[in-house]
C-alpha cells in the first residue's frame, strides 16, 4: 500500500473534467485508489463521491493506492496531479 | 399588458408568442410485475440508449454551441457510469422496483449527495443527476423526448443542459427562465445562440400563447404588449439589424486574399436558422448542410415533408446562394435513436454514410425527394458522405434519378441539383480521378480524412498531440485531391474544422482550394485572415 499527499492544481478543484479524467485514470488500474480530504474519503472510480469531497484548487489531498499494480498506479496519479500528461481536449 | 422585470443574460429584442415548455413525464409505479432480472435487462437497454443520446447531444453542443455546454453533457455521461448511481438502481431493482422507479430514486439519492455539499457548482450538478434519471425513465416508459415547441419565446421553469442542447434553435426567438444564473448552461446556450434571454422570472402557465415582447436590453418581458411597446420593439429590432449590417458591410463584397485572389467563403450549418446567421456574417453559400441534425435526438424519423421544409427554408434564407446538402451521415460517433442502429466493434470504420443510405433505399429516397423538391426554390448541391468508390457514387446518382422520375410522375416539379462527394477517406483521395468524372464538385472533410490517414481516433484525447503534430501527410492528400480534381474540371471545397484554423488557412488556400466552408462564428475572422494572406508565396508542401 502506498500513501502520499498531493496538491490539487485544477482551477475548479476536483470537478467536471478533472474528476472525469481522474476516474478514467483510476479505472485503468487493478489497485484500489482512494482520495481523502480531511476525515472524508472517496474511492477514485466513483465520480459523484469524488465531487462531494469538495476539493478546491490548492487543497492538499491524500492518495492511497493498494493492490498488485500500486507502483504504476501511484506513479500515474502523481503525474495526474502534476498535470504532466497532455490535457485532454474537447475534439470534434 | 403586463410588465415583468427579470434579469437579462443576453441582450436583444424578441417579438413573438409565448411558448410554455412542457417537459412531459409522469410518476412511474413503484413495484414491478416483472422479475428483477427482466427489470435489470430493461435498465441496461435504456442505459445504452441514454449513453447514445448523450453522446449525440454532446457532439451537437460541441460543434454548434461551444465547449462549455458539451462539457456539462459529458458529466452526465460520466454519471451514467457512476458506481454509486448504478448500485442504487440495482439495489432497488433487487427489492422489486420497476427500472423507471429505480432510476428516478437513485438519481434523487445522487442529487441529494451533491446538494448536501453546499457548493454552488455541485448543486447544479444535482440537477444533472435528476435530468439523467428523467431521461432514463422516459426511455423506459417509451416517451418521446419533450416535443419541440412551435416558434416563439420559450418560457421555462428551468432547463437542464441536455434539454437546452436539444432545443431547436431555428424556432427559438427568445428565452425566459425562472431558474438559472448568468453562468448556468441556460446562459451559455443563450449566448451561443445569440437569442435574447431573461432569468429570474416567476413563470405562470397561463401565459402560454400570449403575444409578447422580450426586451433583453432592459431585462423586461411584456405580455400582450400595447401598440406603443410593440412598435418600439420592432423599431429597435430594425435598428439593431441595421447596425449589424453596417458592421458587416465589408462582408457584402467578395472574399479576397491579399493579392486579390477570390475565395468562396461558405458556412457549415445544421439548420435554417444557422443559415440565417451564416448569411448575416457574410457567408456566400452553405458548403455543408448537416442533414443528420434533422434526425438528432429523435425517436421517430423526420418525414419527407419535415425534411423538405428544412431544406426549403435554408435555400430561401440563402437567397440565391448555393446550398450544399450532405446526405445522411450517421454511424460512428453520430447515432440517431430513431434509426435503431446496431452497435459495432469499430464504428468509425463501420456501417455509415453512403453505405448506410444505399442499403436503406426507402430512407435514402425520402431524403433525396425532399432535396429535389427544395431545389425548385434555389440552387442546391447534393453531396454524398464516406464515399470510397466511383461505383458508390454511380449507385447514388441512379437513385437520385429514380427519385426525380418518381416526383415527375406525381406531377411535382423538382429543381436541378449539382452533385458532389465528400473526400474523407484515403480511398476517395486515391480514386480522385475516377470520382472527378462522376461529380461536379468535391468537399474535403479534413476531420475524418485526417483520422483515417493517420489511423488515429479523433475522439481519443491521448492522440490529440499526434494528430496535431505534423500535417504533411494530410496536406499531401489534399494537394493530390485538388490537383486531380482540377485536371477534370471539378471544383474543390473544404468543410473540415481545419479551414477555420488561422494557422492553416494560408497553406490550404495555396494548395488551390476553390472554396472554404467554416462554422458561422468563424466567418468574420476567417474572412479577415484571408484578406491578410498573399497567395503568391509557395505552398510549402513537399
Amino acid at each position: 500500500m502506498k500513501t502520499f499527499p498531493v496538491r490539487v492544481p485544477f482551477s475548479n478543484g476536483l470537478h467536471g473534467r478533472p474528476a472525469m479524467e481522474l476516474v478514467h485514470t483510476a479505472q485503468s488500474f487493478e489497485s484500489e485508489i482512494t482520495i481523502a480530504k480531511g476525515a472524508r474519503s472517496a474511492v477514485a472510480t466513483r465520480m459523484i463521491a469524488l465531487m462531494t469531497l469538495c476539493v478546491k484548487e490548492n487543497d492538499t489531498v491524500t492518495v492511497t493506492v493498494s493492490g498488485p499494480d500500486e507502483e504504476a498506479a501511484a506513479a500515474a496519479l502523481e503525474r495526474f496531479f502534476r498535470q504532466e500528461d497532455p490535457p485532454a481536449r474537447a475534439r470534434m | 399588458m403586463q410588465t415583468i422585470q427579470g434579469k437579462s443574460i443576453q441582450p436583444g429584442i424578441a417579438v413573438g408568442p409565448i411558448r410554455l415548455y412542457d417537459r412531459g413525464g409522469s410518476s412511474p409505479t413503484k413495484l414491478s410485475s416483472l422479475t428483477p432480472q427482466r427489470e435489470r435487462d430493461r435498465f441496461l437497454a435504456a442505459k445504452a440508449q441514454a449513453a447514445l443520446e448523450l453522446r449525440q447531444l454532446q457532439e451537437h453542443a460541441c460543434s454548434r454551441l461551444g465547449g462549455d455546454l458539451a462539457a456539462i453533457i459529458q458529466v452526465q455521461s460520466a454519471m451514467l457510469e457512476d458506481p454509486d448511481f448504478l448500485e442504487g438502481v440495482e439495489e432497488r431493482i433487487r427489492q422489486g422496483a420497476s427500472a423507471e422507479f429505480a432510476a428516478l430514486a437513485s438519481g434523487e439519492d445522487c442529487a441529494d449527495m451533491l446538494l448536501a455539499t453546499q457548493d454552488e457548482y455541485l448543486r447544479s450538478r444535482a440537477a444533472d443527476a435528476r435530468d439523467l434519471a428523467r431521461r432514463l425513465a422516459g426511455i423506459l416508459s417509451g416517451q418521446e423526448g419533450a416535443p419541440q415547441p412551435p416558434a416563439g419565446i420559450l418560457v421555462v421553469q428551468d432547463l437542464s443542459p441536455s434539454e437546452a442542447v436539444g432545443l431547436d434553435s431555428s424556432t427559438l426567438l427568445g428565452l425566459v427562465s425562472c431558474q438559472g444564473s448568468s453562468n448556468s448552461h441556460t446562459a451559455i446556450l443563450a449566448r451561443a445562440m445569440g437569442i435574447p434571454s431573461l432569468i429570474g422570472v416567476e413563470i405562470d402557465p397561463a401565459w402560454d400563447g400570449l403575444p409578447a415582447v422580450l426586451d433583453g436590453d432592459q431585462g423586461i418581458l411584456y405580455l400582450e404588449p400595447d401598440d406603443e411597446i410593440r412598435s418600439a420593439a420592432l423599431e429597435r429590432q430594425r435598428v439593431l439589424l441595421e447596425q449589424q449590417q453596417r458592421l458587416l458591410a465589408q462582408c457584402g463584397g467578395p472574399c479576397l486574399t491579399k493579392d486579390g485572389r477570390k475565395v468562396e467563403l461558405y458556412a457549415n450549418v445544421g439548420s435554417p436558422r444557422e443559415a440565417w446567421t451564416a448569411r448575416a456574417n457574410g457567408a456566400q453559400g452553405i458548403g455543408l448542410f448537416r442533414s443528420e441534425y434533422l434526425y438528432l435526438g429523435r425517436r421517430t424519423c423526420p418525414t419527407e415533408e419535415e425534411q423538405f421544409e428544412a431544406y426549403r427554408q435554408t435555400v430561401l434564407a440563402m437567397d440565391g446562394m448555393k446550398v450544399i446538402i450532405r446526405t445522411l451521415d450517421v454511424g460512428a460517433d453520430k447515432q440517431a435513436p430513431c434509426l435503431a442502429q446496431e452497435s459495432e466493434l469499430n464504428p468509425a470504420l463501420g456501417y455509415r454514410g453512403i453505405r448506410y443510405s444505399l442499403t436503406h433505399p426507402e430512407l435514402f429516397c425520402q431524403q433525396l425527394r425532399a432535396i429535389l423538391r427544395a431545389a425548385a426554390f434555389g440552387p442546391i448541391g447534393v453531396m454524398f458522405p464516406m464515399v470510397t468508390s466511383a461505383q458508390e457514387v454511380r449507385a447514388a446518382k441512379e437513385m437520385l434519378e429514380d427519385c426525380r422520375r418518381d416526383l415527375l410522375s406525381k406531377g411535382i416539379e423538382p429543381g436541378p441539383v449539382e452533385i458532389g462527394t465528400m473526400i474523407e477517406t484515403p480511398a476517395a483521395v486515391v480514386l480522385a480521378d475516377q470520382l472527378a468524372q462522376e461529380v461536379d464538385f468535391f468537399s474535403i472533410g479534413t476531420n475524418d480524412l485526417s483520422q483515417y490517414t493517420l489511423a488515429a481516433d479523433r475522439q481519443n484525447p491521448r492522440l490529440a498531440a499526434l494528430c496535431d503534430a505534423d500535417y504533411t501527410a494530410l496536406m499531401r492528400m489534399i494537394r493530390h485531391t485538388v490537383d486531380t480534381a482540377h485536371r477534370f474540371g471539378c471544383r474543390v471545397g473544404l468543410c473540415g474544422e481545419m479551414g477555420a484554423d488561422p494557422a492553416m488557412t494560408g497553406a490550404l488556400l495555396r494548395l488551390g482550394l476553390d472554396e472554404l466552408s467554416v462554422s458561422p462564428p468563424a466567418l468574420l475572422s476567417t474572412r479577415e485572415c484571408i484578406s491578410g494572406i498573399p497567395l503568391a508565396q509557395p505552398s510549402g508542401v513537399h
